[in-house]
């Protein structure tokens, strides 16, 4: 159980990081706010409670790995890697601008990011180059894979899936923003995913359904993944593309494109967050 | 010609032709990859559903898919974002497309470093060389909206596969009127002193550096190098016997893009002094477009001071 000061501070942080990609967001003027707002919680709880890192040595040897593989929510990224105390927050204002360490998809000019991605489909398997490395070098470190749900219709995704289960690599930990949006719109009738905890069952993943923003079934996950032994987990976490945004929720439009400055008071007092 | 003032932009002109085209020919089917509203094929979708295939974020899936549907005899044009396709499945068009030379047209947008903000990721700089030095592959960068629009009626009565790479933002008229076909190219303003040979946006950027240089005396040839393969290589070879100096400007890799396609026909056949303006081997960054352009060398005044080097070399 988590105590309820933890607890407390979790939903403090989630909220700032709202706040934070909204405005970034906003001063960048292009971006995706749907796919960063969905998965506040679940970013939030990895690098607030559940990762050993330092922000003070983002190349520790020993640091567990974190791979935003849906690139376009890099403004959730840096609002977390900011708060962390990678760079100053102030940082945030020059997302996507000429010469700024913040790029439009990670890059690793940004201390604490450890990959770039951009391209969907791809960061599992890297994880699982990861995930291999530990086990060679005997370290103990845990490497933690977010992917969106639209791009879980690449291919490399399932082959990714097999090879992390020959490999046995219970040091990897994938997540699965479930919002049920793409860019086109829903999932489910641009390219069904559905059964999908059963597709991963299949492949013989450990799989853990949770709610993406109850912090304990997050976190408790998180836990009951390391404890599992032989086997990689998944987490399907079912979230709300937009979350907290009311008019960005469900909305496929709010997947890449930016809210108008102007708009940025009004979005944050909706949200209890002026 | 100059460009003019008015501003069109790409993939509106190829969502409506592809419309138009679908109502004129009953074989042709459009797939995409979850960018269908972006890519403007939409379009196409509304009109025939029967014949649009959504096939969601999985690039190399849709191209092999397409060449299914063209093995089926159907004309298949695929569509998303260039980074991904033919970024993401160069070996599927390769193998499944353009070794049994199918019928399927890649038209992809976003290509060049027009992708701004985006950053690195995004920006797709290499696939005139990659699908350059593809057997059977045809490779064509039209400059404008309008050009977009009559290309994609030529690609569809050519036979055998095809990439067509587009731009993301608005961009300037450059045609009114004129004729398209593949292996051809337009001359947009005739000149004696040098000849830039350009693709894509670059083609506006080339008719204002014409104009600087103008104003210095320089008499400078514009060519619209559209179809890059094949490449017209008469026009090539006249430009560089007519003038004895050239540069080529594309928002592409100086590897083996536009400027190396110049280069092989002028080496080979009519050898002169030549510069290439291009991306310069790198990756891109994130920026708004225009400022992406000075940064890396792509503006008029870029290539207006090739033009002025390469004149004074050949005295
Ligand atoms: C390989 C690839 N294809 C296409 C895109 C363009 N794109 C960016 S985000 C996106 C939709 C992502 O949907 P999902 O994975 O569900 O992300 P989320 O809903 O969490 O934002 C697309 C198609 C991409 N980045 N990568
Ligand atoms: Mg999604």
């Amino acid at each position: 159980m988590m105590q309820a000061q933890d607890l407390l501070r979790l939903k403090e942080i989630a909220r700032r990081t709202r706040r934070l990609i909204i405005e970034s967001v906003a001063e960048a003027g292009s971006g995706h706010p749907g796919g960063s707002l969905s998965a506040v919680e679940l970013v939030v709880a990895l690098y607030f409670h559940k990762m050993r890192h330092d922000p003070k040595n983002p190349k520790w040897e020993d640091r567990d790995r974190f791979i935003l593989s849906k690139g376009h929510a890099a403004p959730l990224l840096y609002s977390v890697l900011a708060q962390a105390g990678y760079f100053p927050v102030e940082e945030l204002k020059t997302l996507r601008k000429l010469g700024s360490m913040l790029q439009g998809h990670p890059d690793f000019r940004t201390p604490g990011v450890e990959y770039c991605a951009g391209s969907e489909g791809i960061g599992l398997s890297v994880g699982i180059g990861l995930a291999l490395a530990a086990k060679l070098d005997g370290k103990g470190y845990r490497t933690y894979v977010l992917l969106g749900d639209g791009e879980m219709q690449e291919g490399q995704i399932w082959e990714a899936a097999m090879a992390a289960v020959k490999y046995r690599l219970d040091n990897l930990t994938a997540i699965v923003d479930r919002n049920g949006i793409q860019q086109d719109g829903l999932t489910e009738n641009i390219m069904p995913l559905e059964p999908l905890a059963a597709k991963w069952q299949a492949f013989n993943w450990n799989v853990i359904q949770i709610d993406g923003y109850d912090f304990e079934q997050i976190i408790d996950a998180y836990n009951k993944a390391e404890e599992t032994l032989n086997r990689p987990t998944v987490i399907i976490a079912h979230t709300t593309k937009g979350k907290g945004v009311s008019f960005m929720e469900w909305s496929p439009q709010w997947h890449g494109q930016a809210p108008k400055k102007e708009q940025v008071s009004k979005i944050l007092e909706e949200m209890g967050l002026l | 010609m100059s460009k003019t003032s008015k501003m069109g932009d790409m993939r509106t002109g190829y969502g409506e032709a592809l419309a138009e085209l679908g109502s004129m020919r009953k074989d042709v089917v459009v797939v995409g990859a979850d960018t269908t509203q972006s890519l403007k094929t939409s379009l196409f979708g509304y009109k025939f559903p029967e014949r649009f295939f959504n096939i969601g974020i999985a690039e190399s899936n849709a191209v092999s898919i397409a060449a299914g549907l063209a093995l089926a005899g159907k004309i298949a044009f695929v569509s998303t974002y260039a980074a991904f396709i033919p970024g993401k499945c160069v070996d599927q068009i390769r193998n499944a497309i353009a070794y049994p030379n199918l019928n399927v047209k890649i038209v992809a947008s976003h290509a060049g470093l027009s992708v701004g903000p985006d950053g690195a990721s995004h920006q797709q700089v290499e696939d005139i060389a990659t699908m350059r030095a593809i057997p059977n592959m045809k490779v064509l960068a039209p400059a404008d909206e309008y050009s977009t629009r009559r290309l994609v009626f030529a690609i569809a009565e050519s036979s055998g596969p095809c990439y067509m790479r587009l731009a993301r933002p608005k961009s300037p008229v450059v045609y009114d009127d004129a004729r398209f076909a593949i292996g051809s190219s337009n001359i947009l303003r005739d000149g004696s002193d040098v000849a830039i040979v350009a693709c894509g946006l670059m083609v506006a950027e080339a008719l204002d550096a014409a104009d600087i240089l103008a104003q210095e005396g320089i008499s400078c040839r514009v060519i619209d190098m559209y179809s890059i393969k094949p490449i017209d290589s008469d026009a090539i070879v006249k430009a560089a016997r007519d003038t004895g100096a050239i540069v080529t400007a594309e928002e592409h890799n100086i590897l083996g893009g536009l400027g190396s396609a110049v280069a092989e026909v002028v080496c080979e056949h009519a050898p002169c002094i030549m510069k290439r303006v291009g991306v310069k081997d790198t990756f891109g960054e994130s920026g708004e477009h225009d400022e992406l352009l000075a940064k890396y060398g792509l503006k008029a005044r870029d290539i207006a001071s090739a033009a002025r080097e390469v004149v004074r070399l050949k005295r």
